[in-house]
């Protein structure tokens, strides 16, 4: 008994530095001198401003100006908008406002449960609202489902082609390009399936983004 | 569906057994002190270690030695743990570590939490970037990880060897057996993951959190931290426990479809492995082929279903006017809580993979699985961890089953039951009754206080209405009792209004209920596991008669499928019906 204590003590100090010292520092080490850029989250800077992370998504709501011109605010968060000159994100319901990268959540939705339907409908409504105009003949039947859930981290860098292909109309219009060249584009932002047959394809919505604001110029 | 989808289940199968087949044979020669590969370069550690620990492998344990070693050894990771996670705040630690200053949790939660990671559950009320520092995720939580899965190995060892044992009482010894696992499976399997994890985009730096200027004029904060050394023991130790919130879902934790498969092939090959371990230490490998065959047609079987059930959308989605087939560009299926790049293939599988382990490391929002997809998870606990199982943890129990199966074959055709030549008496099938009852016993008795009582109840979430309610709180105490850990997220032991630990308090009931459930259920059948093993030891072994009903062959897998299903269908069947089975039969909203 005394010697399994004295013994138990010693491993779990000894344990403990090599497993939570040594070995974490040692894959530092390694991933900063090999992958530095993978390791420090694939940081975009865009004229030496940090714009994001390749990987981790983000809104492209623009924040509604009340009357002075001041962002408007409600129960301290920002009251933000569909910025129609980019690709929108799928929904996203982090803490703190949306794609927010700091507290990751779970919506929790419940596949029986009204609360999710009326969020979907909500979602379906916006999406009409923000797409409609530019391709008349959308109906909700045609909406892709990533368009109007929310994804599992709510921080999904990606949305499906087919999402993207209905956005293209407006983008085309808005920033007068031709579908052809913004269909181009989306192919070209377009992770395919690892190996060629894992997981789905994923369009990169921010790097799509950045890509129209060189090709056009930004509107920020 | 898509074939993609399909391929991608039997490129997992096909990979896995061929990565397990000699990963097994290597633990076999670990364990029986051989040569391997790596002597040359942990040869010297390992005899400085063990000297360090005054251990000797010439110096056997018996079974209630070596069970001693066992508790007191969790008790004293137990108890650092607890320090650790008390002090993330203290003056001892550097600002590097702690660069945001989050205070520790409460003591409620943080007993649960301690509970949950020295049971290799990692259930986890708290949400990892708002509470803990980059101190309490590597010296703390990472060392558990370690830890508690080589508690779990060394007993599926111990268990083989009392099975096996030709003389004496001896079933090795724990000092040496838990060096062996960290120094030549845990720690090189880990770093070759890592590497491998951070290369692809996995998080592995000590920056605080960035902030991000997006393009239209907003603000983004963005978490950081050493995530790729935790995250390959998170998965090669069936621990599960989330660096980030969201788990093996966040970008930082798993950035593609194929870090997906990797990450998947790390949770199983360990529990893979160890069954062919046992094949080669019997001396007939048929033996662990029959128990690998055996868990492989329930995994696929729990795959397929999950597959096509969450291919279809959700009742409430069908509700909203969605279609959810298949179109040009899009996968279509229930997307409500799964990632674009996984998609419902990479998504299913995977949970399906965590959930018959005890990983419970999840890649999508369980919660908002369909009925029946989510029926799987549920149906995978309730079969107690055989199904591969936690590493260790999954052989030990099966192989409890294989000898509840081998009595009732036994009676079956009326003769004295023999195991790999042991006669089997009413020592060891009591020891193994009492083995199995103890998770259902935990997950259903605290299930019942859950959602009887005011103090259960409020743990339940705003959205957890009908059905839902009940199913959230039943998966909770399955999970913890399984030492599984993966959740229905909406259940909660953790208030935090400021997305922090300021202001922040804990669901007393909730923390403490579930941390005893976690603690009873881990070390309740590891103390029977190695009776077991002790009581098997000393028998003598007579050669195998023509009446001999033989454990290596398609009828015994049949059989064994058997009394898994009938225990775990017996045991569980009227609580799943009250959750899960309703909200698969119904398309009512509530």
């Amino acid at each position: 008994m005394k010697r399994d204590i004295i013994t138990s003590a010693i491993a779990i100090i000894v344990l403990t530095v090599l497993l939570g010292l040594v070995y974490p520092l040692l894959i530092t080490g390694v991933g900063q001198v090999a992958f530095p850029g993978n390791a420090n989250g694939q940081k975009i800077y865009v004229k030496g401003r940090l714009v994001g992370s390749k990987i981790i998504g983000q809104s492209f709501q623009k924040p509604v100006l009340d009357k002075n011109g001041k962002p408007k605010e409600e129960e301290e968060e920002l009251v933000t908008e569909a910025d129609p000159t980019y690709f929108q994100s799928r929904p996203s319901a982090t803490e703190g406002g949306a794609y927010n990268a700091a507290a990751s959540t779970f919506s929790n939705r419940g596949p029986n449960l009204k609360l999710t339907a009326e969020a979907d409908e909500e979602n379906i409504k916006a999406y009409l609202a923000l797409e409609k105009p530019y391709d008349p003949g959308l109906t909700t039947a045609a909406i892709p489902v990533d368009a109007v859930t929310t994804s599992a981290s709510n921080l999904d860098p990606h949305i499906s082609q087919a999402n993207a292909w209905i956005q293209a109309h407006r983008i085309a219009a808005v920033r007068h390009l031709t579908l052809g060249a913004v269909d181009g584009l989306i192919s070209k932002y377009t992770t395919g399936r690892s190996l060629g047959f894992l997981g789905e394809p994923g369009v990169n919505v921010l790097q799509l983004n950045l890509a129209l604001d060189r090709l056009t110029g930004g509107t920020h | 569906m898509s074939f993609a989808g399909w391929m991608t289940i039997v490129a997992f199968v096909v990979i896995l057994t061929a990565v397990a087949l000699p990963l097994g044979s290597y633990m076999a020669k670990v364990y029986a002190g051989e040569r391997v590969f790596l002597t040359p370069i942990l040869g010297g550690p390992e005899r400085l270690l063990l000297r360090v620990l005054r251990a000797d492998s010439d110096r056997e344990q018996d079974w209630k030695a070596y069970a001693k070693s066992v508790l007191i050894f969790s008790l004293a990771g137990w108890l650092l743990l607890y320090l650790i996670l008390r002090t993330q705040n203290a003056f001892f630690v550097p600002h590097r570590l702690n660069p945001l200053g989050y205070h520790s949790a409460p003591w409620n939660v943080t007993f649960n939490t301690v509970s949950s990671f020295v049971t290799n559950t990692n259930w986890q009320y708290y949400s990892g970037e708002t509470t803990m520092t980059y101190f309490s995720q590597m010296l703390g939580l990472t060392v558990q990880n370690f830890l508690s899965a080589g508690v779990g190995i060394v007993v599926a060892v111990a268990l083989i060897r009392g099975i096996i044992g030709r003389s004496g009482k001896g079933i090795g010894n724990f000092w040496v057996d838990i060096v062996r696992t960290i120094l030549y499976v845990l720690l090189p399997i880990s770093i070759i993951g890592a590497i491998f994890l951070v290369s692809q985009g996995v998080l592995q730096n000590f920056t605080t959190y960035l902030t991000a200027h997006t393009l239209t004029g907003l603000t983004q904060s963005v978490a950081m931290g050493p995530v790729g050394s935790q995250e390959a023991i998170k998965l090669l130790g069936t621990n599960g426990g989330g660096f980030f919130n969201v788990n093996s879902a966040h970008p930082f934790e798993n950035p593609t479809a194929f870090t997906n498969l990797v990450e998947m092939l790390l949770v199983l090959i360990i529990p893979a492995a160890l069954v062919f371990t046992y094949g080669r230490m019997t001396g007939n490998r048929r033996q662990g082929y029959a128990i690998y065959g055996t868990m492989m047609v329930m995994f696929l079987g729990a795959v397929v279903v999950a597959y096509i059930a969450e291919a279809h959308g959700s009742p409430a989605q069908h509700a909203a006017g969605l279609h959810t087939h298949v179109i040009a560009g899009s996968g279509g299926g229930n997307m409500e809580g799964k990632e674009q790049r996984f998609g419902i293939a990479g998504s299913a599988l995977f949970d399906v993979v965590t959930t018959v382990t005890s990983c419970g490391a999840v890649n999508s929002a369980l919660e908002s699985y369909t009925g029946i997809g989510g029926a799987v998870p549920f149906a995978n606990l309730s079969a107690s961890e055989v199904i591969f199982g936690g590493v260790g943890t999954g052989l030990y129990s099966i192989l409890l089953y294989v000898l509840l199966a081998v009595f009732i074959g036994g009676l079956m055709v009326g003769r004295t039951p023999e195991w790999l030549g042991k006669k089997l008496e009413a020592r060891e099938i009591k020891l193994a009754g009492l083995a199995i009852l103890i998770t259902p016993l935990a997950a259903l008795f605290s299930t019942a206080m859950a959602v009887a009582t005011s103090g259960g109840r409020a743990s339940i979430s705003e959205l957890g209405k009908g059905p839902q309610g009940f199913s959230e709180t039943l998966y909770a105490y399955l999970s913890q009792s399984n030492n599984n850990g993966s959740a229905f997220a909406g259940y909660t032991g953790f208030i935090q209004p400021n997305a922090g630990n300021l202001g922040s308090h804990g669901v007393t009931f909730a923390d403490i209920l579930g941390g005893l459930v976690m603690l009873f259920a881990r070390f309740g059948p590891i103390v029977f596991a190695l009776a077991v093993a002790g009581a098997l030891a000393g028998k003598r072994v007579t050669p195998a008669g023509l009446g001999t009903m033989r454990t290596d062959n398609p009828t015994f897998v049949i059989l064994l499928i058997g009394v898994i299903l009938l225990v775990g269908a017996l045991t569980f069947f009227p609580a799943l019906l009250l959750g899960p089975v309703v909200q698969g039969l119904t398309s009512n909203l509530y």
